[in-house]
């Protein structure tokens, strides 16, 4: 009978982090960003019915990179414990900070468990206020961390190149269609630098829109309004470079 | 269980276990003892007293479906609320109102709504206008227990069925036996009134003004001789509530749309005490 090697912790973690990370670096980053009217989700997707973003609770919105299946049956978890609470409680008892406190534990409890494999996801939890500073956003890595964002955030393979440029450019109070061509923008930068075009059909954008007069704020953008956005962004991209060339 | 809806700790496995789109169901399987029909009751003799609401009327018109009801909750001879709201949306195309015990019907309304919108957002596609009156049905029989205790909640059920391009009634029996009906339905103990009234001024081509009028007048006689339902309450400013759901989604009439409307129809029946009259032939 052979002995099994010694493996020290740090060790065995960080093989299941690397291993995590590799598996969400495969899929294709996505971007989050706040806007004046509320926050914004832009990812390029292919397919119309599998969606990264989507619809947790009143105000609470949901995005995630990596592994379809994964975060599928988080998203349904999700779904199911704002249901349960607001049912139990009230609406107003729901909040993105409970709903990402129970994603960190679960994650995290994957996570270092020795018995399962760690979940090769990505998370965004956020959640449209009263006002801009009411929003909360929060990102969940494999491991079960939170990170409390503000303003823009990106998940996802490239997510560290993604979230310098978002940082760089994103300021409070921009318009949706404004901060949809920032995250375009965003999104069509290969790793290398080089910049390459995303055809509306590919992009999936999704807004929780705090004006909405409806309870429910979660909105998906599709179709003629989200080329008309598009559109409008080319005219904000003009009226910004003609402003570039005017300071030089 | 305890901890698991305090918001700590980790997702329960029956959380992430993939499983039905229903909440009904999944709750049936993690804390059926939330649900209203899994009580259990105890041995009561005679009727239970609780605040009982009245009498709603629906009616379609080309391009969709007006669904009110009158305010009135009683407790045998006593008015117990005044303002009762007894209407309420089920989703963006369909509303839901109930006659029978208030509290229970109010409860099992919450209910239905996250039903729907919990199916909406598993699925990413709501439920067909028939899958809605089903689900419903299937709540009305989880009740069964209580409706045999005098607790019964009978609601009226309408909506804008966006595959066929119409509005549709569903009306319910105690037992949660549902009947599709034709052009004009109403339930609650003035329903009988109302229903005549509708009788009387339904015509295949109302437009939505002349539909929400029509159902103001039902209200009206069945007020008229129902003591158990409401009428317009002018010194109090309660109206009744009238809701319209057509392509563009379910909208409320605001109060003073619901105002007018009322005072109108107030002041016609001055003159003319019994409403509008049909021709003979």
């Amino acid at each position: 009978m052979s002995t099994p090697f010694y493996v020290s912790p740090q060790q065995a973690m960080a093989d299941r982090a690397e291993y995590a990370r590799k598996g969400i670096a495969r899929g294709r980053s996505l971007v989050v960003l706040q806007y004046a009217d509320g926050i914004v989700f832009v990812g390029e997707n292919p397919s119309r019915a599998l969606h990264k973003f989507s619809e947790i609770y009143d105000r609470i919105g949901f995005a995630a990179a990596g592994k379809y299946n994964e975060y599928e049956n988080l998203r349904i978890g999700g779904v199911r414990y704002a249901d349960l609470r607001g049912y139990t409680y009230d609406r107003d008892d729901v909040t993105a900070r409970g709903l990402a406190n129970v994603y960190a534990q679960t994650l995290g409890t994957i996570f270092s468990s020795a018995a399962e494999k760690p979940y090769e996801v990505e998370l965004v939890v956020a959640e449209v206020g009263e006002t801009p500073e009411g929003d909360q956003i929060y990102r969940l890595p494999h491991d079960g961390s939170i990170v409390d964002e503000h303003g823009s955030v990106a998940v996802g393979g490239n997510a560290e190149q993604i979230s310098g440029f978002l940082d760089q450019r994103h300021r409070d109070g921009m318009s949706l269609a404004e901060a949809l061509k920032l995250a375009v923008q965003a999104l069509s930068r290969d790793t290398n630098g080089s910049e390459r075009e995303i055809p509306a059909e590919r992009l999936e954008v999704a807004v929780l829109d705090r004006t909405r007069p409806q309870q429910r704020k979660f909105k998906r953008i599709v179709g003629r309004q989200l080329s008309r956005l598009l559109e409008a962004e080319g005219a904000a991209t003009e009226a910004e470079s003609s402003d570039e060339s005017e300071e030089e | 269980m305890e901890a698991n809806n305090r918001g700590t700790g980790r997702l329960p496995a029956a959380f992430l276990t993939p499983g039905s789109s229903s909440f009904m169901d999944f709750l049936s399987d993690h804390q059926p003892e939330l649900l209203p029909g899994k009580r259990q009751l105890p041995p009561v003799q005679g009727v239970v007293e609780a605040p009982h609401g009245t009498t709603i009327v629906a009616v379609t018109f080309p391009g969709g479906v007006v669904l009110a009801g009158d305010r009135r909750a009683t407790m045998g001879n006593v008015i117990a609320q005044r303002d009762i709201e007894k209407v309420f949306p089920a989703d963006e195309y369909s509303a839901v109102g109930i006659a029978g015990t208030a509290g229970l019907a109010v409860e099992m309304v919450k209910l239905f709504q996250l039903e729907l919108e919990h199916f909406e957002k598993v699925e990413g596609a709501q439920l067909s206008l028939e899958g809605k009156a089903n689900r419903l049905s299937t709540m009305i029989r989880s009740n069964l227990a209580m409706a045999m205790q005098g607790l019964a909640v009978v609601p009226l059920f309408a909506g804008y069925d966006v595959d066929r391009g119409k509005g549709r009634i569903f009306s319910y029996d105690v037992t949660g036996g549902r009947s599709e009906e034709h052009n004009y339905s109403a339930t609650g103990s003035g329903s009988i009134f109302a229903r005549g009234a509708m009788k009387k001024l339904f015509r295949d081509d109302l437009t939505e003004e002349q539909a929400t009028t029509l159902v103001v007048q039902a209200l009206y006689d069945a007020a008229d001789d129902d003591s158990a339902t409401g009428g317009p309450d002018v010194a109090r400013r309660i109206y009744p509530i009238i809701t319209v759901i057509t392509e563009d989604g379910f909208r409320r009439l605001t109060e003073d749309e619901a105002s007018e409307l009322s005072r109108s129809v107030l002041q016609r029946r001055l003159e003319e005490p019994d409403g509008p009259k049909a021709a003979l032939l």
